[in-house]
């Protein structure tokens, strides 16, 4: 059983799929996600601790060996990944039940389960194999789910957000695919260790080049890396709550692991610095991305739209973390990942509660928040302090991780911009703690007091909430485990 | 007991406190008398400290490790203690105070308010003892999130104002500028912990320790320093016990004492002296004392002037830090004491006038020298107490900021400490006069009943009244610990 372990992580969601199809009752199929979901963090967290343990895990598929067959390949780097995307499906699908039947009606409910957990597969393959094709079938299979899931959104934009999405993401699949393509070409093989292997042979030719040239710019289109964001506000702020808290916990996570991984494990690090100025212009488009996102974040009206913004900063940090490649600037992008995930999930899941009671969560309708909905917004209090890195929060580790690395790297003016650009994100935030604390809720615009949010809802987002504080504090399993991927990952030794 | 164990128990009071209270809720007696026994126990806890203390003995306490280097941790030393005993006795007596006030006004709320007084002097505490700028901060934070709710107790449309206006600027500051301070000395210096002599390294470019110190000086928001003075006006639609700990003991006095203890034991006195920054704030500090002086002048409302004679003094503290002579900290770490007693009997002597005879306003006072007595001489001793003349305690702090602004040869910060004196003497004597020599004969006719304060209310007062005196004759108590910590 332990050593079927990679496989079950993908394979089981990916046949719970169809099941949750035949279910038909909405209230059962979401109890089956949940179920299912909940068995997926379980396997990663014991494939976690193997790893952890014993190293690097490696499972051949229907038992074909490596460059025949598919390799799923798991070290300390997706182990890690696999782990964040688990917890925070499991923490975000639990909530779902009220959202989702306020926001999506009684007949799609199943349907919407099914896509979720194709999703959820897809995401899962992606970070689990070792073979590039695979990546790009699961890329696919998470990809249209995803289209398919932000299309549920409640009023008619979302239509046109998830086509925007289809078409940029289409083509970054596509892109991707091309590139995949030519590295086949070259070498023969699509596993990624016998790629990182054979590449530096034929490492000079113009074809290798562009296979690099074309998956990274591939990947930066999911990834939504400045100024490749153009489709994630509406993407985000049209989508149904839940579905928003769930990608922008997991989606932009994968894409920036697939970053990592084609970047430092296929390519290698040397090549993908020589190749491309890589290092200036990631640290550029980070800090562009941060700067301007958080801007844009500030002049928001609408909390999803504003916090959508603010994933396109947070990804800024986190790509200026690859940027300084060193061991220290790597562990603060993974941190990062992980920090990043626990404070946007709680956000966006505390938002799916002020949606659900009030109807929208624009500026003007969460006034008042703080005395109708005092959990609710207390979570978003807590998730915005984290945004911002105050210390006590998980935000405050990985910022200080990222600046500790830049000035490590002789980085100083980086720093300094990294500071600021906290500064915004403190605007901002500061934005949704006065209007739901300071200000008085519109005269006339309710006539009940809302509510709390429902406690299916706002369990799971305190759990979240909690998460971050503890792990504001208690830093030692995130710093090891990203320290352990850091250094295996740069070291060389495979 | 373990030394340790007693700072433990320190920083522990006033959560159980704070627990007490909320558990106790209704039943005011009780509720009171937690109060009431976790400040008495703090008092005697924090003066067990006070040997070891003096005599450099380490007593230290590590909570956790957030990470390598950052960590929560605490260590008792000399002017951590001072700033602790100034606040744990004034606790007492504030409660003691605000038992009559909030009874004698019937506020609502009251459990809440008691419990977060009880949270506040635990951020205090966390602040005076904390190990390294990081604990600080995270107290500091916590100190402003605490009061506001205390702030904004009376939850009207003004009250929730003037909370905003709170609340942005000391979190603004804080975070735009005091974290930023942090993480750039952590950088330069690759430690967080308070260190005798400062922790940077000396061939530290001036420019850059010019930077930081802006950077502390404005980001320490609590320090109220121009311009960043106008949360103190705003706050003072608090309820006026609340003011007296803002003023007083918690909020002002946690800002003075980081920049005091920035100074010393981040820059160092040495390092402080040579900065051309040191300097420019120090002028900065001088224009606001000034400033608030006159401002304090023209306001009519006795607590906006009580909150403008607090920026103010304020300055003096900030201005003794910067001189970066050993007797100009001994001058500041004096005045946190003596302005502490003195602010507070003024805060207090507000809230009776405004308990007995529901006055706000300071030409509404004339007369009033007959109706409460003891409320108005008590006042016209606590403004000595500011001023800084006998038989007052306050001689000695602005005696030391006098002697230290002359060691640093300042000498035009000495006609400033003249002439802002001068002015606190115009701000603040006219109000006592005035309610004993009412002006041309505006007294109320007929035989004027004595009517003063409830009694819990006026023996606080008469404490920390006769606490200004005494502090004249006694006040190596204090001075003992500021010399062991310079």
């Amino acid at each position: 059983m332990l050593t079927h372990l990679p496989i079950l992580q993908v394979i089981l969601p990916l046949v719970a799929a169809p099941s949750c199809m035949i279910l038909q009752r909405s209230r059962l199929s979401w109890l089956f996600t949940v179920l299912v979901s909940l068995a997926a963090f379980v396997v990663s967290a014991l494939l976690l601790q193997q790893v952890m343990a014993e190293g690097v895990i490696r499972y051949s598929l229907g038992g074909w060996d490596a460059p025949w067959g598919i390799e799923y390949r798991i070290d300390a780097l997706n182990a890690w990944v696999l782990f964040i995307v688990t917890a925070v499906s499991t923490a975000v699908i639990a909530a779902a039940r009220t959202s989702i039947e306020a926001e999506l009606g009684a007949s799609r409910q199943t349907v919407f389960y099914t896509l979720y957990l194709l999703c959820f597969a897809g995401l899962l393959g992606i970070v689990a194999t070792g073979d590039v094709f695979n990546v790009f079938v699961f890329l696919e299979i998470s990809s249209l789910s995803t289209y398919a899931l932000i299309a549920m959104g409640r009023d008619r934009r979302a239509l046109w957000s998830a086509f925007q999405y289809l078409v940029l993401g289409t083509i970054g699949a596509t892109f991707i695919l091309i590139g995949i393509g030519f590295l086949y070409m070259m070498t023969g093989t699509l596993n990624m260790l016998d790629l990182a292997e054979r590449l530096p042979a034929v490492e000079s030719s113009t074809a290798v080049l562009a296979a690099f040239a074309f998956i990274l710019v591939g990947i930066c289109l999911k990834l939504a890396l400045f100024p490749l964001h153009l489709w994630l506000p509406n993407a985000y702020s049209n989508a149904p709550s839940i579905v928003t808290a769930f990608l922008a916990a997991t989606a932009t996570k994968v894409a920036l692991y697939l970053l990592v991984r084609f970047t430092v494990t296929v390519f290698g690090i040397d090549f993908s610095l020589s190749a491309l100025p890589l290092q200036s212009l990631f640290i550029l488009l980070g800090l562009a991305g941060v700067f301007v996102g958080s801007a844009v974040a500030i002049y928001q009206s609408n909390i999803k739209r504003m916090l959508a913004y603010s994933s396109v900063a947070q990804i800024g940090y986190m790509i200026i973390g690859i940027g300084i490649s060193t061991v220290v600037g790597l562990q603060a992008t993974l941190l990062h990942l992980f920090n990043h995930a626990l404070m946007k999930a709680a956000l966006f899941l505390a938002l799916a509660g002020v949606a659900y009671r009030i109807g929208g969560c624009s500026l003007e309708q969460i006034r008042g928040l703080g005395r109708s909905m005092p959990w609710t917004m207390g979570a978003i209090a807590i998730g915005g302090a984290s945004l911002v890195g105050m210390p006590l929060t998980a935000g405050f580790i990985s910022k200080w991780y990222l600046i500790a690395a830049s000035i490590d790297s002789g980085f100083w003016p980086l720093a300094l911009l990294i500071v600021a650009g906290s500064l915004l994100s403190a605007v901002y935030v500061w934005r949704l703690v006065e209007a739901g604390y300071l200000r008085e809720p519109q005269s006339g615009q309710l006539a009940a007091e809302p509510g709390e949010a429902p406690l299916g809802l706002l369990i799971p987002t305190w759990i979240l909430v909690l998460a971050n504080l503890y792990f504001g504090v208690e830093t030692s399993l995130p710093v090891s485990v990203t320290e352990m991927a850091a250094t295996y990952l740069l070291g060389g030794a495979p | 007991m373990e030394t340790s164990a007693l700072l433990g128990l320190a920083l522990g009071l006033p959560v159980l406190a704070f627990a007490g209270v909320l558990m106790a809720d209704q039943r005011q007696n009780l509720r009171e008398a937690i109060s009431l026994l976790c400040g008495g126990l703090l008092l005697w806890t924090v003066a067990n400290l006070y040997q070891p203390a003096l005599q450099g003995e380490s007593v230290s306490l590590a909570w956790l490790q957030v990470m390598p280097g950052i960590e929560l941790a605490f260590r008792v030393e000399p002017l951590g203690l001072l700033f602790a005993l100034v606040a744990s006795f004034l606790w007492i007596v504030t409660t003691l105070y605000a038992i009559g006030y909030m009874r004698g006004h019937n506020e609502a709320n009251q459990t809440r308010f008691f419990a977060l007084f009880a949270l506040s002097i635990g951020c205090v505490m966390g602040i005076a003892f904390a190990e390294n700028l990081f604990t600080l901060f995270v107290f500091y934070e916590v100190l402003t999130l605490a009061t506001y709710p205390l702030v904004t107790h009376a939850g009207t449309e003004k009250a929730r104002a003037g909370g905003r206006t709170y609340l942005m600027i000391l979190l603004g500051t804080s975070v735009g500028f005091f974290l930023v301070a942090i993480a750039g000395t952590w950088l330069l210096a690759g430690t967080l912990s308070f260190t005798p002599g400062g922790v940077f390294p000396t061939e530290t470019a001036p420019a850059v320790l010019s930077l930081l110190l802006v950077l502390y000086v404005f980001g320490v928001g609590k320090a109220a320093i121009m311009p960043f003075h106008r949360w103190l006006p705003a706050a003072m639609v608090a309820p006026t016990p609340v003011s007296a700990l803002l003023h007083a003991v918690a909020v002002v006095k946690a800002g003075v004492f980081v920049i005091l203890k920035v100074c010393l034991m981040i820059f160092g006195l040495e390092t402080l002296k040579a900065i051309p920054a040191t300097t420019w704030l120090l002028y900065l500090a001088a224009i606001s004392i000034l400033l608030a002086s006159l401002v304090a002048l023209r306001q009519d409302n006795l607590k906006a002037r009580l909150a403008y004679s607090t920026i103010s003094q304020l300055g003096y503290i900030t201005l003794g830090a910067l001189l970066a002579t050993s007797a100009g900290i001994a001058g500041g770490a004096m005045h946190i004491v003596m302005h502490a007693f003195g602010k507070i009997t003024l805060f207090f002597c507000a809230g009776a006038i405004l308990v007995a005879a529901h006055k706000t306003e300071i030409s509404q006072l004339d007369g009033l020298g007959r109706q409460m007595p003891v409320t108005m001489s008590a006042f016209f001793v606590a403004s000595l107490c500011i001023i800084g003349v006998p038989p007052t305690g306050g001689t000695w702090s602005k005696w030391f900021l006098l002697l230290g602004t002359v060691e640093a040869e300042q000498w035009s910060l000495v006609v400033l400490l003249m002439l802002s004196s001068l002015l606190s003497i115009a701000y603040l004597l006219p109000i006592p006069l005035r309610a004993f020599f009412p002006r041309n004969g505006t007294t109320v006719p007929g035989k004027v009943m004595v009517r003063e304060a409830p009694w819990p209310s006026m023996v606080a007062i008469a404490v920390t009244a006769i606490g200004c005196v005494l502090l004249l004759a006694y006040p190596t108590i204090f001075s003992r610990l500021i010399h062991a910590g310079i």
